[in-house]
């Protein structure tokens, strides 16, 4: 029996649903109940029942891509901050091969990297690594932080709602699963970028968001459009970095 | 607190905005945050406020006591003002002892009201020498979204507004406290301080967290009514030319007759 409704908000320990349904992410089972563990908003799948978490940290996962800075430099490595409780580690023989070079001279504290997770051990000791397409330092931009819970929504099926948000102001646009943006294209235009994905992370959990999101872009870039129009055609942005 | 590092790419964002006359939260140079002032919130201390600028937050507390004065001021009252930077208010805040930017704060806000003559000092001795008010001004920084001292000395004139001492008799040699009558202290002046932060060549009113962490250099200026100074602090690694410093004390003016619309009159 169910007790609560998809996309209710519950609170920890709030009972969602009795008998046979199994218990997703966010969730443990006592006895034959289905219990919340967090505060979010419960996530009905035929049987499975799951919370996903208002708000949440980072917790790196292999396989992952995310951005991060470089906060210390040390013998044989970076350490990163990766916007999560577990810092990372970059090693040099991931930058350089077996070539030996000074560390300082590739990337600096303060740096901004794209990395992918290479692996998470039991203590959460996260390796990273800079091997595949569009992987490396970012020049320019902006970062944007939210709530890594909301990524999924700020891409949409099959990227549908970062392609448009890409389409309509011209930047470029790369987000790291940690939950931090990059943006780079003209000012105004980061601007707006930003703008939007801090509704989106605002609205992640109503419906016909894309909708929503789009109509908000033609509002914003409305007055802009003419200028635009005319600078498309000087600085085309191609979308480089897709993850 | 531990320095946090910038992405460098911000940094460049922030300065590159502020260039152009513009900044990340849409402010125009010179604009503050919205401020928000509350009073009296808290019931067991005698004089209490709550500041908010933007994000900032900042609770203050008076707690009047009876002590004996320093021996050199035998005739005027004690103030005391220290400050928390709470684990709660950023990721880079640190329990344990205080620490510089802790000790900055509580010296600049102390000298602001202190040299802004907030407190008639000398009304607070009871026996000359022996026994005076002892006021301890406690700042706790409950979130920290940048310009630190503005807030804090907002916050401790209002509190210090709101602060109401029980009167005192003296029969004999003993001092007789009622709790009964509760008198307001003695204010007589309101200073006010502003900060600017240099970024890129250009005066911020006002710096946000963002601002504060990639700034070449503060100013605070501590203002009275009048528009005289009484406090001044420089912060950070850049010089400031007198040009610029003239600059921010015609701007410090300007703003802080804007602030002063935010404390409550009583």
């Amino acid at each position: 029996m169910l007790l609560i409704e998809d996309k209710q908000i519950v609170v920890p320990g709030e009972i969602l649903a009795e008998g046979d349904f199994h218990s997703g992410r966010g969730t443990f089972k006592d006895a034959d109940k289905v219990c919340s563990s967090l505060v979010g908003l419960v996530a009905v799948r035929d049987k499975k029942i799951s919370v996903i978490p208002l708000q949440s940290k980072y917790i790196p996962k292999r396989g992952d891509v995310v951005i991060g800075k470089i906060s210390d430099i040390r013998f044989s490595m970076w350490n990163l901050d990766i916007n999560s409780p577990y810092s990372g580690i970059l090693p040099a023989a991931e930058v350089f091969g077996k070539e030996k070079r000074e560390l300082n001279r590739a990337f600096d504290v303060g740096d901004v990297l794209f990395l992918r997770v290479v692996d998470v051990d039991e203590v959460k000791k996260v390796k990273l690594g800079l091997k595949g397409r569009g992987l490396g330092k970012f020049r320019g931009g902006i970062l944007i932080h939210i709530t890594p819970t909301k990524v999924p929504r700020l891409i949409g099926k099959k990227g549908s709602m970062i392609n448009m948000i890409k389409d309509q102001t011209k930047c470029e646009v790369v987000v790291g699963q940690n939950g931090v943006v990059w943006v780079k294209g003209k000012p105004e235009m980061e601007r707006i970028v930003q703008k939007v994905i801090k509704t989106i992370e605002e609205e992640a959990h109503t419906s016909g968001l894309t909708d929503r999101i789009k109509n908000m872009l033609f509002e914003l870039l409305g007055e802009k459009t003419e200028k635009t129009e005319k600078t498309n055609k000087e600085e085309d942005f191609e979308e480089e970095l897709i993850q | 607190m531990v320095q946090s590092i910038v992405p460098q790419i911000i940094k460049e964002s922030v300065v590159n905005l502020i260039q152009k006359g513009e900044r990340a939260d849409g402010r125009a140079l010179d604009q503050y945050r919205e401020i928000s002032l509350e009073t009296g919130i808290i019931k067991k201390a005698e004089g209490s406020a709550r500041v908010k600028i933007g994000k900032t937050q900042i609770v203050v507390g008076a707690k009047p006591q009876i002590g004996e004065p320093f021996p050199d001021t035998p005739n005027v009252g004690v103030l005391i003002t220290n400050s928390e930077l709470l684990p709660m208010a950023a990721p880079n805040f640190e329990a344990g002892p205080p620490n510089e930017t802790s000790v900055e704060l509580a010296r600049v806000t102390d000298r602001c009201i202190r040299e802004g003559e907030v407190l008639d000092l000398e009304k607070l001795v009871i026996i000359p020498g022996k026994k005076v008010w002892m006021i301890f001004l406690d700042l706790h920084i409950v979130d920290y979204d940048g310009n630190l001292m503005d807030a804090a000395v907002l916050g401790s004139l209002a509190a210090l507004s709101n602060t109401k001492i029980p009167s005192t008799t003296i029969e004999g040699d003993e001092v007789v406290i009622d709790y009964e009558k509760m008198v307001p202290i003695p204010i007589k002046e309101q200073p006010l301080m502003c900060t600017l932060a240099k970024i890129g060549g250009e005066l911020v009113a006002d710096p946000s967290l963002e601002e504060d962490d990639v700034l070449d250099a503060r100013i605070s200026i501590g203002l009275r009514v009048d528009g005289s100074i009484c406090a001044m602090q420089k912060g950070g690694s850049v010089p400031l030319t007198r040009e610029e410093i003239l600059k921010s004390i015609e701007i410090a003016q300007e703003k802080t007759k804007e602030l002063r619309k935010s404390i409550p009159k009583e």
